[in-house]
């Protein structure tokens, strides 16, 4: 299990990044940043880059800030950044670190970056599920200029993004979330740290007793996590309480078109989108 | 049956007490921790010979097909590759031999080749090795031979009707049985019958270390090594020697550290002849670590059973008769055991229970799957979970509490020594040697708050949620023999060396050995330095298997200490001029008993200068303070024990979460507390991994789907329940001088049992699982067709 | 072979020049080219934690990381761990609780709880079991590995003070 050889790239810059990434992306060129999901794929030898462009020494990417009412995350901000819920993003700084303790293992999380999660877009990524469910932008560069993706359009299929040749996903930015927005993140695995066989993140607030601007997202049940309308129907105008939780469960296990591998039907999907969202709305309420 | 069995075996009396001993039985801290603590342990990964090449095996892609080329050229042409070998290469090699096993003739059709010859049979069945400088290259070349194969269907599972092995030779390998008393009658007359159909999942040891052979040829005195050895470098050299046709003292093996073993680690494999021939005809030394993409589809697996099994008892519950026909999943291959899994099946199947008719038979079968052998607890974690599934459904349906219906069965105490004689010829008897197994069974549910636990889980279930308790009780064997021997010195400095021929895995048993040494020789056991898995520092060595290290070995140093004891003291007395009687050793030093500090007095290491060779005193007497002595035995010895589990299942996800765990175990005589007890509970949590987590999947074309740590899931600190150990010394075996039993297998053994007995609890469904591991997705399987 | 590169790994203290091919993983330079075996290789990719090295304070699968993109870093291993013959109380208390069984784990463990208590002697039970789950042990059970990380937090929270 060594990986095969590559050229590795170091730029300092994030122009000469891209200019490398122009040049040796056709020769399979891609994208090392945390490496923790890359480099196990390369030893497995499933991946054989014929170039790597690391991009942890390039300046600036490291960026992380709010903008207005965005939080601006720059391609090699790690998953660690978010262990502890940072004031100055208000509650989806508290969201982004519940959801953060569920990925992998800690010494996976001191590396391995966020924008790393959204550029491989494994169907069970918790952050391709909040990207989606917070209705995040993607900012792509390269040497042709920027395209600003939303995350609806951005996630295609399993492990497969809206990011061309080339392209560089330089930073996501997550809106921030109103006042007194609940939120609550559900994921079921096997083990602690496991891929999710199913995950849940909701986000709604309360006007006069009832929900409004419910957001349900599912991840780990399709290929690319989505919000499920359906659902945030079922909830919207609703008391929050086990009624509208059942309901909008119900809703998500009638619409999904789960994923099937050799020892988990779909059926066993479909019945977990519901318990996942059902259990994220609990934990919203609670 | 009576104690006239014990007729002829030599037996021992009872072992003195923890409390009477002085290191014996105490939790000493382990001689062997200070390196593996700094980073200064030697595994086969950290042995290193200069100008070593590294090895790299091209293997199967598929499950089964005929090898119609292989194409080395362009892996050849790739710089820093010495060679490719394939099959043609080493056509004197025969196949991987394996051990003397009863019923071994018919099997050897079976055994794997060291390289594929013309056929391939599982996904990653070696079918050529590259040899190169570095292991970067060397895979980098294996990805460069091209192997044309044509598939051929695959036999996937062991129950179907069997297939072709090759022309002519059917992929059922043996029938085999094991009988006893009227089985038909017991059917007949039963009052309540019932029947199971159950499996246990494929799951094996996965040691943290992945296996690792270096091959070196020492050509100055012709002698073959090889190192990374473990388990049973004795009985491998033997192979080896036969193998490759050299002269014994041509070839030795060599243990560094290990990085767990669990039964399968040590076994000879096809990687260990290879490096040593490469190693030979290249006149270099050659490395191989097996990675763990490799590790997860060639090392030996094992567990994977179907049992069409009954059972029947009279009105009152007592069981009158088990049956069981056992179809057993072997992989590919015959490995270095035989049929030895499933025989130990067939023969511990009725446990602790006092049976008088039992039938079980084994369709030993070969599938296109990754090999199988031992797996700690061989064959006991199969059948305790059948045995205890089957008493658990008759006490549901007969409305007889659990624990009652055990009690009704157990062997009682006043009818140990208790024989177990099968009818077929050539099967070994069993002869438990000791217990008193209702008194464990009374301490077990003390210990786990058993009628307590039992109205907790009630009121929980009354609140809606899912627990449940249950158990199983078993019966382990170890020690079997037939002997052992070990060589015992002192040096000038008073250190003392024991060599054995035994072997650690990382149980701790240098530590063990140097407490039983000390004890009867009367040192500090940190003096004693444990010399193992040395094929040239001791002729002969049982290893490290089926338990049997602490029990053989140790016995044979205890024996051993006890010589050089005698010599010290006979000799001591001569120079003291005190009667032997009179004498002592205490801390290295001869003294006379019960005189204050100050009194006469000689250290081991001045009687051992003064009994150099030549010296006067010898009068005729072999020089130093040097001896070698054996212990022999026919008997194995059979530690028992209990497990129970508490467990949560959610029903909304299938998950099921042990929550608590109790192992209560009869140990006979402890040799060191704190090392029982880490055995017994990391036996448990790789028990629990094949109870819950833990499976070898395979597609329907043969293609293993847990080849990674994302796949195959083994549990973490998270998935560890809380695990309560209560070991007892209540039936001291008379085999041996110390009174002691196996511990290595205490803890793995009923953990699919007691977690299926406690899911069933917590469902309220009597004989609901019946398939390990109990997954999520099978859990709701299961709960939707309740 | 491709074209290898010149590096210099900073562990324990020592600096390592040595010449790596790119693609070589920080696990393999640091056992093969710097000679420091203490750190092991039990999966390679990225699961089991035996090769947990502590870079800049963090702990990292160093086989998840290639060589060269550790230059100049400052990298702990299991080596660095003692202070001469003095144990760090991490590796006393693994000793004293038992553990560790065959070891082959252990420098893994020592070196992920050395940087998870060195950041956070007061961390709570439940997140340093959640900690302690990022590595596979298959001798002990666990049970004496966590007991042997809380004794030893007790001893550094005292140190801390």
């Amino acid at each position: 299990m060594k990986p095969a050889a590559f050229v590795y790239h170091a730029p300092k810059t994030l122009d000469a990044a891209l200019a490398l990434l122009a040049e040796v992306a056709p020769q399979d060129g891609r994208v090392l940043a945390g490496g923790q999901s890359l480099v196990p794929t390369m030893a497995f030898r499933l991946a054989r880059p014929g170039h790597l462009v690391d991009i942890n020494g390039v300046a600036g990417l490291d960026r992380l800030a709010v903008d207005g009412d965005v939080l601006s995350v720059g391609a090699t901000v790690r998953h660690a950044t978010f262990e502890k819920a940072d004031p100055k993003f208000g509650t989806l700084g508290a969201l982004l670190a519940d959801v953060v303790h569920n990925i992998a293992h800690y010494p996976i999380r001191t590396r391995g970056t966020m924008c790393g999660s959204l550029a491989h877009s494994d169907p069970s990524s918790e952050w391709c599920l909040t990207a989606v469910t917070l209705g995040a932008e993607m900012v792509a560069k390269s040497v042709k200029g920027e395209r600003r993706i939303k995350a609806a359009d951005y996630f295609q299929d399993i492990m497969t993004t809206a990011l061309v040749e080339g392209e560089l996903l330089a930073e996501v930015r997550l809106p921030l979330l109103k006042a007194g927005t609940k939120h609550g993140f559900y994921e079921f695995s096997r083990r602690a740290g496991d891929f999710a066989l199913g995950a849940a993140l909701v986000t709604y607030r309360i006007e006069a007793g009832k929900i409004v601007d419910a957001h349900v997202g599912v991840g780990g049940i399709e290929g690319t996590p989505r919000r499920i309308a359906e659902a945030e129907a079922a909830l919207n105008g609703q008391a929050p309480g086990a009624a509208a939780f059942a309901a909008a469960g119900k809703a998500v296990s009638a619409v999904v078109d789960p994923l099937e591998d050799a020892q988990t039907p779909a059926s066993y999907r479909r019945d977990l989108a519901a318990t996942v969202v059902i259990r994220a709305l609990e934990r919203a309420a609670a | 049956m009576s104690a006239d069995h014990l007729a002829g075996a030599k037996t021992y009396p009872t072992p003195p007490t923890t409390e009477e001993r002085n290191i014996l039985g105490k939790r000493a801290v382990r001689l062997e921790d200070p390196p593996l603590v700094t980073g200064r342990g030697r595994y086969a990964g950290d042995i290193n010979f200069p100008r070593q090449m590294h090895m790299r095996i091209v293997r199967s892609s598929i499950a089964n097909g005929t090898i119609k080329s292989i194409d080395v050229s362009e892996a050849l042409k790739l710089p820093g590759v010495v060679a490719v070998w394939t099959n043609d290469d080493i056509k004197e090699l025969g196949p991987v031999d394996f051990r003397a096993d009863r019923g071994a003739e018919i099997l050897k059709p079976y055994r794997q080749p060291v390289l594929a010859k013309g056929r391939a049979r599982y996904v990653g069945d070696p079918i050529a090795a590259v040899f190169a400088e570095d292991p970067y290259i060397a895979e980098d070349a294996a990805d460069l031979v091209i192997v044309e194969m044509d598939e051929l269907p695959v036999v996937v599972n062991c129950w179907d009707n069997p297939g072709e092995f090759e022309p002519g030779r059917s992929t059922e390998g043996a029938l085999l049985k094991h009988s006893f008393g009227d089985i038909e009658a017991a059917f007949k007359k039963a009052h309540t019958i019932v029947e199971l159909d159950l499996f246990t999942g494929r799951h094996s040891g996965v040691p943290m270390e992945t296996r690792g052979a270096i091959g070196y040829y020492d050509a100055t005195k012709d002698i073959l090594e090889l190192h990374g050895a473990a388990k049973v470098p004795h009985r491998n050299r033997e192979t080896l020697v036969k193998m490759l046709g050299r002269a014994p003292k041509g070839l030795h093996v060599h243990e560094s550290h290990v990085g767990g073993g669990f039964g399968i680690r040590g076994e000879l494999y096809p990687e260990d002849v290879l490096v040593l021939v490469a190693a030979m005809r290249f006149n270099r030394p050659v490395k191989w670590i097996e990675d763990r993409r490799e590790h997860l589809m060639c090392a030996n697996q094992g567990r994977e059973q179907r049992h069409k099994c009954r059972i029947a008892a009279d009105k009152d519950g007592r069981i009158l008769g088990l049956e069981d026909e056992i179809f057993h999943d072997q992989g590919a291959y015959v490995r270095t055991h035989g049929a030895n899994v499933a025989n130990r099946t067939l023969c511990m199947m009725t446990g602790g229970y006092d049976i008088p008719a039992y039938r079980g038979v084994a369709h030993y079968r070969l599938t296109n799957k990754t090999p199988c052998a031992t797996y700690r607890a061989p064959g006991r974690y199969e059948s305790t979970f059948v045995r205890e599934r089957l008493v658990d459904a008759l006490a549901h349906k007969m409305g007889i509490d659990p624990v009652e219906i055990r009690r009704r069965n157990l062997i009682r105490k006043d009818q140990m020594p208790y024989l177990i004689e099968f009818e077929e010829q050539g099967v070994e008897e069993l002869l438990y040697d000791s217990g008193d197994y209702e008194l464990l069974l009374d301490k077990g549910l003390k210990a786990f708050r058993w009628d307590e636990r039992k109205k907790e889980c009630a009121a929980r279930r009354a609140k809606g949620e899912s627990v449940g308790i249950g158990m199983v009780f078993f019966v382990e064997e170890s020690g079997r023999g037939p002997s052992d021997g070990a060589k015992m010195s002192v040096d000038s400095n008073g250190d003392v060396e024991l060599i054995t021929g035994g072997a650690s895995l990382g149980q701790g048993f240098e530590t063990s050995m140097a407490q039983i040494a000390a004890e009867a020789l009367g040192v500090d056991y940190q003096r004693i330095t444990v010399v193992h898995g040395q094929t040239d520092r001791i002729a002969q060595g049982i290893g490290a298997h089926a338990a049997r290290a602490t029990v053989l070995t140790g016995s044979a140093v205890n024996q051993t200490a006890l010589k050089l004891r005698a010599k010290a003291l006979e000799f001591g007395s001569e120079l003291l001029q005190l009667p032997i009687g009179d004498l002592d050793i205490v801390d290295g030093v001869i003294v006379k008993k019960g005189a204050p500090a100050g009194g006469p007095s000689l250290s081991l290491a001045d009687l051992n200068k003064k009994l150099a060779p030549g010296a006067k005193i010898l009068n005729g007497r072999d020089p130093h303070l040097a001896v070698e002595a054996w212990f022999n035995t026919d008997h194995t010895v059979f530690p028992y024990g209990m497990h129970f589990a508490q467990v949560r299942v959610d029903k909304a996800t299938g998950q099921t979460v042990c929550e608590n765990f109790l192992i209560a175990y009869d140990i006979g005589r402890a040799v060191n507390p704190m090392l029982v007890d880490g055995q017994l509970v990391g036996g448990c949590v790789q028990g629990l991994g094949g109870a819950l987590y833990e499976e070898f999947a395979y597609s329907e074309s043969g293609e293993p789907l847990a080849v990674t740590f994302a796949d195959y899931l083994m549990p973490t600190a998270h998935e560890a329940p809380r695990i309560d150990v209560v070991i007892t010394e209540d039936a001291p075996s008379p085999m041996n001088p110390l009174g002691i039993k196996g511990a290595g297998e205490g803890g793995i053994n009923g953990v699919g049992g007691a977690i299926a007995s406690a899911i069933d609890d917590a469902l309220g469904r009597a004989g609901a699982v019946t398939q390990l591991p109990v997954t999520p997705q099978r859990m709701k399987a299961l709960l939707a067709h309740g | 072979m491709s074209d290898t590169v010149s590096i210099t790994l900073n562990i324990n203290g020592a600096n390592h020049s040595v010449s790596v091919e790119p693609r070589r993983t920080l696990a393999d330079t640091i056992r093969d080219d710097c000679g420091q075996t203490g750190t092991h290789l039990g999966c390679e990719h990225g699961i089991c934690g035996s090769c947990t090295v502590i870079i800049d304070g963090e702990p990292m699968r160093s086989c998840l990381m290639f060589a060269v993109q550790a230059d100049g870093r400052k990298i702990r291993t299991i080596e660095g761990l003692a202070k001469g013959d003095q144990l760090h109380p991490l590796q006393r208390a693994f000793i004293d609780n038992h553990g560790l069984q065959c070891g082959f784990c252990t420098p893994g463990f020592l070196m992920l709880a050395t940087a998870t208590l060195e950041k956070n002697p007061n961390i709570g039970d439940e997140e340093l079991m959640d900690v302690l789950s990022s590595n596979l042990c298959r001798c002990t059970g666990y049970q004496n590995i966590v007991k042997a990380v809380k004794q030893a937090r007790a001893e550094m929270r005292g140190a801390a003070k």
